[in-house]
């Protein structure tokens, strides 16, 4: 239809009605005809703070297409393993050899059930092996895959030698590996959920990672409360406080950076799943701290609440994200503060 | 500026954010043409969707949907999988530049223009679809009608691109960037990492879709379907360099004829994304038409990211080691006293 023609030679019949002259010949600015009134020309609407305009209350992204069972699944399951290795070298190490086996069995559970859930969750399941056809830094589930694949193979080695009690040089070797990688499996998944334009798991970049490896160490403390004799597992106890004071600390400091968008952390199904979080990994760590050394019950109760714990926090942030992504005003809000704020220093960007 | 000597060096070498001359050139293109792209003009567009057609027919997308949504003249919606042009329409009580409701056109002889034929030169041509309504009562100054057809922008630093695991979306020789459906599993990483919200997945197929901005018609040395079809030129494609000059000018004389409201957007290099290959010139805020103001490459920030991370996962190492030799210390001590 249009007349004018762009090849690798330049534009051919061009049309000056690419000009069109957008309101002209339709006054000269004052106004006529117009009796009663007020005049509003030219005047610059000023927005007040915390209004937003967005085109029919439609999102400005598109939400992650990624299931929570599977992708919050694979967050938490990545956390239980690669924290798990990490204590389950700590127990062998300090002779404690049933919570060391309980831990390498459930590191590679967990990692072949986060395994098969991001599988589950790709869109075309059959070219998973894409994943390994590349390496590339910029992408973190390229890094991940790359790191599965190095973690996977000790992890499974670590838990195959303890259970066959056969070459044990070699699974001492690869339990100390898997030791080495997990905390990268338990906090590059942070970096996944950061690496987005989400605001809610964008903007928390810098608390994010602490919040995930918190959240995993709860989880590994608690599978080991739940699973090791009391004998052992003083160090559980520990590790299951610590993990919960660093999360809670975690998004505590995420929530103040948000600012607006903190708010999808703290209404709606998010904010339910993180109060479930926070009083489940209290209740959890402090009633393992005092009564795990008691007896297994208490200790095995303990545990399964750390777990639960950790798993509500990772649906939580699933869910916050999922709900700033949806929402235009989080997309919107903070960006027009950021505008106005470089606009009133301008030198610095 | 003290923040960009921080940044890693990979910004410095502008390949997670910055100006970057030679999009092409540093993808690997040796020898490669000009980079290309879109200057969408929404001033001009009348909201026809010869774009939204032209499209789907020239690349074979399926049907979206069929949905009244109310949304004045717009049921396509947003970009999506299926939907790689969309026309944005906004009703608003507002005045465009110095237009005018309530004109009386009483005295035009309509049958004389129309014997004049339909090419109204364009000085004389003074209605333009987003001419205001008659005024309601109370002094309203009635409406005006904004239409955008909106696109992928084919940013300079693409988050989508970056962030895919497989290499399924790639720089072209154009410097556009496009996904090969062959290779793309369907991991969906790509689609909350798009500021804009234009790619998506295609729950029918399971893979990621969006513009290609015509890579088969370009190395045939065609322009884009849609800028093709786009009756107003409303849609001009070209060399981005230029677009832009032509982008500048075009504001100008806007702003010139009294339409204070013209501005570009995504057309300037040093934006959060690099400056985008498609960019536009709109008559509002973006957000009005469900664009963002201040779009910024989520990978801009992945070194400092990544670091976060390394911090965390030695403090997990640490914090795990320092509990066991806590606890060794203590029940050494314990032992130590049984015996
Ligand atoms: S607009 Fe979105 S889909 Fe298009 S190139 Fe940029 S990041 Fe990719
Ligand atoms: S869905 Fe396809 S194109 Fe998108 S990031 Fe995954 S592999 Fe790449």
């Amino acid at each position: 239809m249009s007349e004018s023609d762009v090849t690798r030679d330049g534009i051919r019949g061009a049309r000056p009605g690419r000009d069109a002259q957008v309101g002209k010949g339709m006054g000269d600015g004052r106004r006529r005809g117009r009796k009663g009134g007020k005049g509003r020309g030219g005047e610059q609407s000023v927005v007040p703070r915390a209004e937003f305009t967005s085109y029919y209350g439609r999102p400005v992204l598109n939400p992650p297409t990624w299931s929570s069972l599977d992708i919050a699944g694979y967050f938490f399951l990545g956390g239980l393993a690669g924290a798990g290795s990490v204590l389950a070298a700590g127990a062998e190490l300090t002779g404690r050899p049933a919570m060391a086996r309980a831990l390498k069995v459930s590191s590679i559970a967990a990692l072949a059930g986060s395994t098969a859930a991001l599988v589950h969750d790709l869109g075309r399941p059959g070219r998973f092996a894409n994943m390994l056809r590349v390496f590339k830094p910029t992408s973190p589930m390229s890094v991940g895959s790359w790191l599965l694949a190095a973690y996977g193979p000790m992890a499974g080695a670590a838990a195959a030698s303890d259970l066959a009690g056969r070459l044990p040089r070699t699974g001492r070797a690869a339990t100390v590996g898997a030791a080495l990688l997990g905390p990268a499996v338990a906090s590059y998944t942070a970096v996944l959920a950061a690496d987005t334009a989400v605001p809610a798991w964008h903007d928390g970049y810098r608390e994010l990672p602490f919040l995930f490896v918190g959240s995993a160490a709860m989880a590994a403390g608690g599978m080991a409360l739940l699973t090791s004799p009391v004998a052992e597992n003083a160090p559980a106890r520990g590790v299951a406080l610590l993990g919960t004071a660093v999360e809670t600390a975690a998004v505590k400091a995420m929530e103040r950076r948000l600012g607006v968008v903190a708010e999808t952390y703290r209404e709606g199904r998010a904010g339910k799943l993180m109060r479930a979080a926070e009083a489940l990994s209290v209740a959890g760590a402090l009633g393992g701290a005092l009564l795990g050394r008691r007896g297994r019950p208490a200790a095995a109760l303990g545990g399964a609440a750390l777990l639960a714990a950790s798993a509500c926090t990772r649906f939580g942030v699933f869910h916050a994200g999922m709900r700033s992504a949806e929402d235009p005003k989080y997309t919107v809000l903070p960006q027009r503060e950021r505008l106005e704020a470089r606009r009133e220093r301008p030198e610095d960007d | 500026m003290t923040d960009t000597s921080k940044r890693s060096s990979l910004i410095g070498r502008n390949l997670l954010a910055g100006a970057e001359p030679d999009v092409a050139g540093d993808a690997g293109h040796e020898g490669h043409p000009p980079r290309v792209g879109f200057f969408t003009d929404t001033s001009v567009c009348i909201g026809c969707k010869a774009c939204e057609v032209a499209c789907k027919e020239w690349n074979a997308v399926p049907e979206d949907g069929l949905d009244f949504t109310g949304m004045s003249f717009d049921n396509t919606q947003g970009l999506s999988a299926s939907t790689w042009r969309h026309v944005a329409f906004i009703e608003q009580n507002k005045p465009l530049g110095r237009a005018e409701a309530g004109v009386d056109h009483g005295d035009v002889d309509v049958l004389a223009l129309a014997a004049r034929g339909s090419g109204t030169p364009v000085e004389e041509a003074a209605i333009t679809p987003t001419s205001p309504a008659s005024p309601s009562d109370g002094g309203r100054n009635g409406l005006r009608w904004l239409m955008s057809s909106d696109v992928c922008k084919h940013c300079t630093h693409a988050a989508c691109l970056d962030v895919c695991p497989t290499g399924a979306l790639f720089r072209t020789e154009f410097g556009t960037v496009v996904v090969q459906d062959d290779v793309c599993n369907g991991c969906g990483y790509c689609v909350p990492a798009c500021p804009y919200g234009v790619i998506d997945v295609r729950p029918e197929d399971g893979g990621a879709h969006k513009c290609t901005l015509c890579y088969d018609r370009l190395g045939a040395g065609q322009e884009p379907a849609c800028a093709k079809a786009c009756p107003t030129d409303s849609i001009q494609f070209g060399p981005l360099d230029e677009l832009r000059e032509r982008a500048a000018a075009r504001v100008e004389e806007l702003h010139r004829v009294g339409v204070a409201d013209a501005r570009l957007y995504g057309h300037d290099p040093e934006d959060g994304v690099g400056g985008d290959g498609a960019f536009f010139l709109l008559l509002d805020e973006p957000e009005v038409y469900g664009l963002p103001p201040d779009p910024v490459v989520t990978t801009r920030d992945l070194p400092s990211m990544w670091r976060h991370a390394g911090a965390a996962a030695l403090s997990l190492l640490g914090g795990v080691a320092a509990v066991f030799a806590a606890r060794a210390g203590v029940s050494g001590r314990r032992t130590g006293r049984r015996r």
